[in-house]
């Protein structure tokens, strides 16, 4: 089965013009703010975690033509049906056809503001030494990845430089499986522009991505 | 890739559509006890009105009448925003970058659209946009341009795709001119944009 993502989007030859807009409501039609809050609300319940959640925007067929909150409509939708806490008939009815499974927890209204301040950290303890230092260079992975991912095709197979160490945090590509945290140490790794796009990039710039180890090989 | 556009509003299904399925996915979801509907309106009025850039200006202003934060921010964005009562969801990893006479920062998420929700809010939807996240890693003095960002060819340009669970925030330069502003006035100076290094800081003079 092949795994395929259509949001690794970075240094495609994606066209269209970037709209600057005014600081204003960050949602376009109330539906919108729904959507988001209940992708919250649902992601509280604990049937499915952030990088699960992630992925299953990320694999929407559709997912090139469906604007911002529609693709977290159709990923929360999705999560919903595949664990079987709705049906396809109650949501096309709109009400309740079966009893419901059970979920861990349920965010009550009082709870929210502590819940949302709290969030979610991703560090973990370290229980084993970070493989690279600061300075080292280091060379992303390269090929095709079957899962979901963090570490973006445009810097596959390309050489960078260690620039920090974010300490160890949870795994999102074993995470997004139900394999577990697996926490990994995360690394800000730096490239040239030229490394990333030849003779072709502009002088001057550089591009960072944050990679959990497992993403790097020691580089020459 | 394909020719491939944002529509702001709906884009395969029509906005009463939408708004008909987001309804029916409500109500089943309350009627099965998952969620609790007093809840999503305390969920949206958090994001529609009590987090936005306004907290992330008062991190930069702080940040340029204050050394001692300035220096803190810089070592540990995490501690030095939450002792302003900024913290949570989508901001549990702090990092902020300043950006100097030979360095602009900016930032994008190429695989989905993080972003610092606690000092920035929501992102505005270019920021989640195909072409942004495609070009801003490939392209990003073009990027700048179209933002009317232009910076001379001596300014190295660093661009931090968040692909991990570290937030970026950009600490823009202080605006020439402005030593005699309050920490107040300072913010009003510091745009969303400016803090995700698409935009500069307004000067002094273009804020009445």
């Amino acid at each position: 089965m092949s795994y395929r993502s259509h949001a690794d989007l970075g240094g495609t030859d994606v066209r269209g013009r970037i709209l600057p807009e005014p600081e204003a409501d960050p949602f376009q039609a109330p539906w919108e703010a729904q959507a988001h809050a209940l992708t919250i609300a649902m992601g509280a319940t604990g049937s499915w975690n952030l990088d699960m959640s992630r992925s299953a925007r990320e694999t929407l067929p559709d997912y090139d033509s469906l604007t911002y909150y529609e693709k977290w409509l159709a990923g929360l939708e999705r999560l919903l049906l595949e664990r079987g806490l709705v049906t396809a008939q109650e949501l096309a009815q709109g009400r309740m056809l079966t009893p419901p499974r059970s979920v861990s927890r349920v965010l009550k209204a009082a709870e929210v503001p502590a819940a949302l301040a709290k969030g979610a950290p991703t560090e973990r303890p370290v229980v084993r030494p970070a493989r690279f230092t600061i300075g080292e260079l280091v060379r992303a992975r390269a090929g095709a990845i079957e899962h979901h991912t963090r570490l973006p095709a445009y810097a596959r197979g390309k050489l960078g430089r260690i620039e920090a160490n974010r300490g160890v945090h949870v795994f999102a590509d074993t995470h997004a499986q139900g394999l577990g945290e697996q926490p990994q140490w995360l690394y800000t790794v730096v490239f040239s522009g030229r490394e990333l796009r030849g003779e072709a990039a502009a002088a001057g710039s550089s591009v960072s991505i944050d990679a959990f180890e497992p993403y790097l090989e020691a580089g020459t | 890739m394909s020719d491939e556009h944002e529509h702001p509003h709906a884009g395969q299904g029509g906005l009463s559509e939408l708004e008909a399925r987001v309804r029916a996915l409500r109500s089943v979801l309350a009627q099965k006890g998952y969620i609790d509907p007093a809840a999503l309106d305390v969920l949206i009025d958090t994001y529609e009105r009590r987090v936005g850039p306004r907290n992330g200006a008062h991190v930069v202003a702080r940040a340029w009448v204050d050394p001692g934060f300035r220096r803190w921010l810089l070592e540990d964005a995490t501690a030095a925003i939450a002792s302003l009562g900024y913290s949570g969801r989508q901001g549990e990893h702090m990092v902020a970058v300043e950006n100097t006479e030979s360095c602009h920062n900016m930032v994008v998420c190429t695989l989905c659209s993080c972003y610092p929700w606690p000092v920035l809010g929501l992102p505005p939807v270019w920021y989640k946009s195909a072409p942004y996240r495609a070009r801003a890693v490939r392209d990003p003095r073009g990027v700048l341009a179209e933002f009317g960002v232009t910076l001379p060819d001596s300014m190295q340009i660093r661009v931090w795709d968040s692909t991990a669970e570290v937030r970026y925030l950009v600490i823009p330069r202080r605006p020439p001119g402005s030593d005699h502003l309050s920490e107040e006035q300072l913010a009003s100076l510091v745009t969303r944009d400016s803090m995700i290094g698409t935009g500069l800081p307004q000067t002094p003079e273009a804020c009445p």
